[in-house]
């Protein structure tokens, strides 16, 4: 950030540099200030995987992590998450492409149909399973209600994480 | 979504010296501010980002309070251990709000700033009167679809809902919110619309909210969060209700008790009528059924939200009468 301000007020100019740590790579990029997390994702980073649904924080299509924890790229400003570290689906694999445990888990248990809110599920899930909230059926299905599937493929969605939990918190 | 000026306040000073400039707005968790600048209704010409201030998320407490830092995530807050025990509703009320990403990014300070869901004041293209975005300009939900609209605390310049739960516990335990040198009750700070709709929050250009302050109580040990709603889940509340209950020695009469309303009034709203009544008797589901009816005096209904007049009483109650139960 240029213009960063301690004790004094100074107005940002229009375009802002940052640097953007994602998927453990540093990005440079100017943006405005208006610029969302998401669509810096995906318009300036061809990092497509994080999806744009209702782009109003109701869907959970772009879920993505933040230090380690899920939130919603949609509402997120660019600019505020400059010295983050930022995950996105396509830094849950393996560097050698060994998918993450709820990747596979979401392949197994079949837990979707069109997939495009898939993204946003698998990351929601990795990180819900991680805060200790999927240790019940009624919990998985309380604490991943921030994804929605038009599908319905909530069932299979609830199976997927169920495993996965059991692999990753035996 | 218009353009603004990004600037980040590394300190309070800081943050209070911007938020007096002209057109600004603080942001913390961006999740009512990025909204809403989409939704056209924010149209801040700077944006303040407060988020990375340092020592504002503490969560400090003791038998005798709680101090949550303003910076506070919502989720961290509802998941901590003394929270839970010494503060129940008020873990409840967080973690039945919203949704699990948007609580780690919404800040406890930023939650008390949410603005209303009515879906008018969300669209100014299609329905450009709205008291609360344009004194003056006249009400679209009154005459217009009224589901979710307030029945208590309403006037005719604004009927919207406040929509929160985490306030409905804060005034039912007598929190305080700090403004630097001014701490004021959170029931205080919140304003019902009467004739200036757009005024919502007692607080002044150049104030900024550093933490809220919950007083320790037997009641506050003894709370729940009840919410009920079309969904089960990730939904505001068609009615909810903040309770805590303290007993005398004998186990049944009334020592102390706190209600308070959410998703039916324009504020955060203290049942005070329904306390008084029920302070010093015996917990009888019929007689805290009759008292938990006097929530709703002066109620107004719109048509379509006519339910929540009688959903209300009947949240409260079961709320009481679950409490009444875990001994």
């Amino acid at each position: 950030m240029t213009d960063i301000m301690h004790d004094q007020v100074t107005i940002s100019p229009t375009t802002l540099s940052i640097h953007l740590t994602i998927n453990g790579r540093d990005h440079a990029l100017d943006i405005e200030p208006r610029v969302t997390l998401l669509d810096a994702l995906r318009e300036r980073l061809a990092l497509t995987g994080t999806k744009k649904g209702c782009d109003h924080g109701q869907c959970g299509a772009c879920t993505v992590h933040v230090d380690g924890e899920r939130v919603l790229a949609c509402l997120t400003l660019a600019a505020q998450v400059e010295d983050r570290e930022i995950t996105t689906i396509e830094g849950l694999a393996d560097e050698d492409g060994t998918l993450h445990a709820v990747q596979a888990a979401f392949l197994e248990q079949d837990a979707f149909q069109c997939g495009y809110c898939t993204p946003g599920q698998i990351m929601s899930a990795v990180a819900c399973i991680r805060e200790g909230h999927a240790g019940s059926d009624e919990e998985i299905r309380e604490y991943m209600a921030g994804n929605l599937c038009r599908c319905g493929a909530y069932p299979h969605i609830v199976a997927a994480v169920r495993q996965a939990a059991k692999e990753l918190r035996p | 979504m218009r353009d603004f000026s990004y600037l980040r306040a590394d300190t309070i000073e800081a943050a209070r010296n911007a938020s007096a400039l002209p057109g600004a707005m603080l942001l913390a968790g961006g999740t009512t501010l990025v909204d809403l600048a989409k939704c056209g209704v924010a149209e801040p010409s700077t944006v303040i980002d407060i988020s990375h201030i340092d020592g504002l998320n503490t969560i400090d407490i003791t038998p005798e309070r709680a101090v949550i830092g303003a910076l506070a995530k919502m989720s961290h807050v509802a998941d901590n251990v003394e929270v839970k025990s010494r503060f129940p509703a008020v873990s409840e009320a967080l973690w039945q709000a919203a949704s699990a990403q948007l609580r780690n990014m919404a800040t406890i300070g930023g939650n008390l700033m949410q603005r209303t869901r009515c879906p008018y004041f969300r669209d100014p293209q299609n329905f450009p009167a709205c008291n609360k975005r344009a004194p003056g300009s006249g009400c679209s939900a009154i005459g217009g679809v009224t589901r979710g609209h307030a029945v208590l605390g309403v006037s005719e310049a604004c009927i919207a809902t406040y929509p929160g739960d985490l306030a409905i516990a804060l005034v039912a335990f007598d929190a305080e919110v700090h403004l630097g040198e001014r701490k004021l009750k959170v029931e205080d700070f919140f304003l019902a619309p009467g004739a200036t709709a757009e005024r919502e929050h007692d607080i002044r250009p150049g104030e900024v909210i550093t933490a809220i302050e919950i007083p320790g109580s037997a009641a506050a040990r003894r709370s729940t969060y009840i919410k009920v709603r079309d969904r089960q889940s990730y939904e505001f509340a068609a009615a909810s209700a903040a309770v805590g209950l303290e007993l005398e020695a004998d186990g049944r009469t009334i020592r102390d008790i706190r209600v308070a309303l959410g998703g039916v009034a324009t504020r955060p709203w203290r049942a005070r009528a329904v306390e008084d009544t029920l302070r010093g008797k015996a917990l009888d589901e019929h007689i805290v059924r009759e008292a938990c009816e006097l929530a709703m005096q002066g109620a107004v209904d719109h048509g379509a939200n006519h339910y929540k007049i009688a959903l209300a009483p009947r949240v409260a109650a079961r709320a009481i009468l679950k409490l009444g139960e875990t001994a």
